[in-house]
């Protein structure tokens, strides 16, 4: 099930204009990145339907829910999506049960894939399901509401900054559910979010949005390692790799491998051959012109420099490396830039000084 | 206690429960308009429902009375179809005490449909409810202590209303004469005990009513 999400809205306001022209893949997570009031969660609502663009376009694949030169506008009610909102917006004259049931009971049996039971497992809310809203905990509740969304059949979910709300440990707590739902529903996902970290660690593909128009669109690491873009990210610049795991060391490291070359990194638990994301920002990579030999840094790259960009800190710039086949960033000073005479298609040595591991 | 006296008290009840009944059906719609809409007619009808809280009784039973008279509007419509005159008349009763007990009931449940807020019903829209269904599975059952404030407070002022009665019903026993009016006719006639039995038991009644009130529903102590 391969659908393309097509999403057109323009919105006048009096202080904001939203206009988007965007195509999705219908598949995986798609994050609208931005800054609070860049419009992303505007497009979130008028995909949803709870708003209603004056001149708006959205499809998943051939369903059509809104064509305003058609005058066609789906009410949200009609439409088969899932929201999860900033705030679990339990109802609390329901048990969680209750809850759970609102939208399944109202969705026809034949086009629901998910049960109660499978759902209320992936979520770890199974033991909840005879509580009140009231005795949930933050995080709990916003599984129960991811849960609810879940069941009601829709043929993709939209999350507004599902964890803004809560604090860092119920965000930890809740991420493992969000990466399994990723992980195990073949269902697209639109995930609202101001936060990199989250971005880094859950999305396939991004959106860039600011003061209503969408800069950059496309797959994740393409987007992450464009430094011709304002300072969306700033001090976050970086990329994310994809690495397996393949081996466990004696000295308690354990070796990851990407498409490119090795890292090593602390003991993982993970058994060989997981996959895993990495991040890696563009502040903790150096670059070095000779294999270093003297050093304490052990990660250690081939690579050739593709670009390199003015960055927003004073007296840095960004480079943006190929290795093998993959982006990486480095942020350098621009003395260092100067005195190693980097420029595009130069071949070097990327030290990584720090691999931050997601997940 | 009279016949009369009973005959008062039953009469009351059975004006008060009807006109509660009614307001409930034609005030939830009213109170859902005033605390949704954005129209500019909000401020005009919200105000013309309040009318009664601030106008003499007498002031809106002299008008009442004239619409539902042989010439007024009301009256014509009610002769044309062969109901005669409402004035003096239970029905008459029942009308006059809709208006006059009105926003007793519209305002606590306006104020618990905008307590609501727009959140859950966007939810509800998201989990396939249409609008008709959202109100009824969502939007009542959250407003459920703005209803049952509205239906006590609507019942008692009903129970306790005086000038409106003697404008339009009269003083008709066991068809317009309710128990204030019953007490009114008792010490005009210097029937002090009889006055005392209805009094106090109005007053008991009264307590009553407000303690269930703020003991269920502590929330409304404050915009009372």
């Amino acid at each position: 099930m391969s659908l393309e999400i097509q999403a057109r809205f323009r919105v006048d306001r009096s202080a904001f204009t939203l206009d988007v022209d965007l195509i999705l893949p219908g598949r995986g997570v798609t994050a609208l990145f931005g800054h609070s009031g860049s419009g992303k969660t505007t497009v979130l609502r008028a995909m949803a339907g709870l708003e209603r663009a004056a001149a708006g376009y959205f499809a998943l694949g051939s369903e059509v829910w809104q064509d305003e030169s058609r005058g066609r506008f789906v009410p949200p009610h009609q439409r088969a999506l899932g929201v999860v909102f900033q705030e679990a917006s339990l109802f609390p004259h329901l048990s969680v049960r209750g809850n759970m049931e609102f939208g399944q009971k109202r969705t026809s049996t034949a086009t629901n894939r998910f049960s109660l039971p499978e759902i209320a497992e992936l979520l770890g809310i199974a033991t909840l399901l005879d509580r009140a809203p009231g005795e949930l905990s933050g995080g709990e509740r916003q599984r129960v509401a991811i849960a609810r969304a879940l069941l009601a059949a829709p043929q993709i979910l939209l999350m507004d900054e599902p964890l803004a709300a809560l604090d860092l440990k119920r965000k930890l707590e809740i991420l493992p559910y969000l990466e399994r739902l990723h992980r195990e529903l073949a269902l697209p996902i639109v995930y609202v979010s101001h936060a990199p970290d989250e971005v880094a660690r859950l999305a396939d593909h991004l959106v860039l949005l600011d003061q209503g128009r969408a800069v950059a669109c496309g797959p994740l690491n393409e987007v992450l390692a464009r430094i011709d873009l304002p300072a969306t990210f700033a001090d976050d610049a970086g990329i994310v790799i994809e690495a397996r795991v393949a081996e466990h060391e004696a000295d308690d490291l354990t070796r990851l491998e990407f498409p490119g070359g090795h890292i090593h990194v602390s003991r993982r638990h993970e058994p060989v051959g997981t996959l895993l994301r990495c991040r890696i920002h563009a502040r903790d990579v150096s670059l070095a012109l000779e294999p270093p030999m003297h050093t304490s840094i052990l990660n250690c790259v081939d690579a050739t420099v593709v670009d390199l960009a003015p960055t927003d800190t004073p007296g840095h710039v960004l480079v943006r490396l190929d290795v093998a086949g993959n982006p990486l960033l480095a942020r350098i000073t621009r003395r260092s830039a100067d005195k190693l005479a980097i420029r595009p298609g130069l071949a070097l040595r990327a030290q990584i000084k720090a691999v931050a591991l997601l997940g | 206690m009279e016949a009369h006296d009973l005959a008062a008290v039953w009469l009351t009840l059975k004006l008060a429960s009807v006109v509660t009944l009614l307001l409930l059906v034609f005030g939830t719609p009213i109170a859902w308009w005033l605390a949704r809409t954005r129209s500019r007619l909000k401020g005009t009808v919200g105000a013309i429902v309040a009318l009664p809280l601030v106008l003499p009784p007498t002031v809106l039973g002299f008008y009442l009375l004239v619409m539902m008279g042989p010439n007024g509007p009301i009256g014509q419509m009610t002769q044309a179809l062969g109901l005669g005159l409402l004035p003096f008349t239970f029905p008459g009763l029942v009308i006059a005490s809709v208006f006059y007990s009105l926003p007793f009931v519209v305002q606590p449940i306006q104020n618990a449909f905008e307590a609501i807020g727009e959140r859950p019903l966007e939810v509800a829209a998201t989990l396939r409810a249409s609008p008709w269904d959202a109100f009824w599975s969502v939007a009542v059952p959250l407003a459920k202590p703005g209803f049952l404030s509205g239906a006590i407070l609507g019942f008692a002022h009903t129970v306790g209303e005086f000038g409106i009665v003697l404008m339009i019903g009269g003083n008709i026993p066991g068809k317009t004469r309710v128990v204030s009016v019953q007490i009114y006719d008792h010490v005009e006639a210097l029937e002090y005990t009889q006055a005392h039995w209805l009094a106090g038991g109005m007053v008991l009644f009264s307590f009553l009513v407000l303690l269930a009130l703020y003991t269920f529903n502590p929330a409304r102590r404050k915009a009372l």
